[in-house]
């Protein structure tokens, strides 16, 4: 990399250094000007090294052993060096792909994600149009609440949510036992446990998600109708449009590419929920409650450990994931992002 | 007609207010509860005999037998010290990708994107066995180090922003006037990425103040090295919960983030949609 950068600075020379060719420069001058375009050619490579030597370091090489060790034989003995690592070849892929742990736990992560990332848009369309509409005060209330909850650390939110649907003393409990019949209430519900099986579990991570993850929808979609000029919307309504049509006629098309990023982040960002799920399902154990990260995360850190299937399950949902991210790096480059 | 419809408005933006701030509402309404009433059949919304024996028994450490404190100095330490480092070394990288045209550039600011998108839960398991061969399992060093390194695709990303934002012009000028390259950047360029390197430290903040999942995998066996996170779900789980003492540790916790928050909303509001919508 480095030794093509500097053939090409010897090979421009003079032109951009004599502007007018007159004065014709003693040779050790004008290796000194060239050594001084080659320093400044390196510059911007020099400026990014501490940044790639840490991303390269902690972030691209772990991904990279995680490949490898998804086709070893890795265990408590490998750890401790009784015994040698020795490949297995696909085996640890073979074995994960006959495990029904790991169809249950992809099965979760993946309805997790199918309803979340719809709720989570529409709630924070919802809120994003409103706040456009809102005087000025109240909307900056709204969003000021609004990012309380985004700005809320996930285990903070966690711990509560799971207080709030506690089944001694939550006051979910409380509330639905005191809801009429015919909303789904009832005495049934004092003292019913949230996080003992896989759905209702799932029903408050769901609801926990939402309302950190709405606010931001909401943001980035107001942003965007403030560019809308005004007069769009005006000339639909005078048409005699409804919300409904005007929204999917007007707004909707012109937002398109910031709906397609924030489905693209929502996707990444729920398959691959894992704080949350592991606090609210109770930090491992609840085996019949795990997504496919805290599967991954399970094999690695319960006695004794797994790493090589560890490893491969973690592959597998890195994988997944950096296919979701294929699509969002694609839309913003479209977007011209990465201008 | 007009005025309902304010009106109608309006009550749908209280409802969502209400509705989003409830659950911290009932997080701090908790904390100043006494036993009594927290394990009540009948909860009350606020405290009928407020207390402060919840954050007594979290601050003087009668909980876990070690005070808040430790575990307050020990985030503190942890957050402070990657965020100042992550902050310098994104900016290198910032001025890099804004301020010149090179081979790689482009793929740079891909591969930022990408890697921005592996999952911690993944790459947790390959960093804990080299952690582990390094000696950096039960080390705040180890933290700071991984903290470093994942605050920086999202921040390299928001500051290059603010970097290409200064007008070069300032900058040229400076060089004519005969400034250096680093006289340049200590009196033109710096001063004027100041606000946007507060923004995007305030982002590298949060997430290492936040972090859980290293913290909870790397500092395992030695409490004493606990940061807040792994602190508040450390007491939940085991054994009776004490709510009252586990919502004033939320409390504790969650407070630095949201005055941060507070104060900072407009900025933070840019950069949140600089750093993730659009460049």
């Amino acid at each position: 990399m480095l030794s093509s950068v500097k053939e090409a600075g010897t090979a421009s020379t003079s032109p951009a250094i004599r502007p007018n060719g007159r004065w014709p420069l003693p040779p050790s001058v004008r290796a000194l000007l060239r050594a001084g375009k080659t320093r400044r050619r390196l510059v911007p490579y020099l400026l990014l090294v501490p940044s790639a030597v840490a991303i390269g370091l902690m972030l691209i090489w772990p991904a990279i052993q995680l490949g490898e060790y998804s086709l070893q034989n890795y265990g408590l003995p490998q750890v401790t060096g009784a015994v040698p690592t020795s490949w297995v070849g696909l085996g640890n892929f073979r074995q994960v792909l006959s495990d029904p742990e790991f169809w249950s736990s992809l099965r979760i992560s993946v309805l997790f994600a199918l309803v979340v990332v719809p709720l989570t848009l529409v709630a924070g369309t919802l809120v994003g149009l409103l706040l456009n509409r809102l005087g000025r005060k109240m909307a900056a209330f709204v969003s000021t609440a609004a990012l309380l909850a985004w700005a809320m650390p996930a285990v903070s939110a966690s711990v509560i949510f799971v207080w709030l649907f506690d089944p001694d003393g939550g006051v979910a409990d409380y509330l639905l036992a005191r809801l009429p019949s015919w909303l789904g209430g009832g005495a049934h519900w004092s003292g019913f446990s949230w996080t003992n099986a896989p759905l209702p579990a799932y029903t408050v991570i769901t609801l926990l998600v939402v309302w950190q993850a709405f606010p931001f929808v909401a943001v980035a979609v107001l942003a965007g109708l403030k560019t809308i000029p005004a007069e769009l919307h005006e000339a639909a309504l005078v048409d005699g449009a409804g919300p409904w049509r005007v929204f999917w006629k007007v707004t909707y098309p012109l937002l398109k590419p910031i709906f397609l990023v924030l489905l693209l982040l929502s996707v990444i960002w729920d398959f691959g929920i894992f704080t949350q799920a592991y606090i609210v399902t109770g930090e491992l154990g609840n085996r019949d409650e795990y997504n496919l990260g805290i599967y991954a995360y399970d094999k690695a850190f319960t006695m004794p450990p797994a790493y090589g299937v560890a490893s491969a399950l973690a592959l597998v949902l890195t994988v997944m994931l950096l296919l979701i991210t294929a699509g969002y790096v694609r839309a913003s480059i479209r977007q011209g992002a990465i201008a | 007609m007009r005025r309902a419809r304010r009106a109608g408005l309006n009550a749908a933006a209280i409802a969502v207010a209400v509705v989003t701030l409830f659950p911290i509402f009932w997080m701090v309404s908790t904390a100043f509860k006494p036993a009594t009433e927290i394990y009540s059949l009948t909860p009350r919304p606020l405290p009928a005999h407020p207390t402060w024996t919840n954050f007594a028994n979290v601050l003087n450490g009668s909980v876990i037998g070690m005070p808040y404190w430790t575990f307050l100095r020990n985030s503190l330490f942890v957050t402070v010290a990657s965020v100042l480092v992550s902050s310098v070394i994104a900016l290198l990288a910032a001025i890099a990708v804004a301020r010149f045209r090179f081979r790689f550039r482009t793929t740079y600011l891909i591969m930022l994107l990408i890697v921005q998108m592996l999952p911690q839960q993944a790459l947790v398991i390959a960093l804990f066995l080299d952690f582990r061969r390094l000696n950096l399992l039960d080390s705040l060093i180890g933290l700071i180090l991984l903290y470093i390194t994942f605050a920086l695709p999202v921040t390299i990303w928001m500051l290059r922003n603010f970097v290409a934002a200064v007008p070069r012009e300032l900058e040229e000028a400076a060089a004519i006037d005969g400034a250096g390259p680093l006289q340049r950047f200590w009196k033109v360029l710096l001063p004027l990425v100041m606000p946007g390197l507060v923004t995007t430290s305030v982002f590298a903040f949060i997430f290492a103040w936040n972090e859980f999942v290293f913290a909870t995998t790397f500092l395992g066996t030695d409490q004493a090295k606990y940061t807040l996170p792994v602190y508040v779900t450390y007491f939940f789980g085991k054994g009776s919960v004490d709510w009252g003492a586990i919502m004033a540790a939320s409390v504790l916790f969650t407070l630095p983030v949201m005055i941060f928050f507070l104060i900072m909303q407009r900025r933070l509001r840019t950069g949140l949609l600089a750093g993730a919508v659009k460049g």
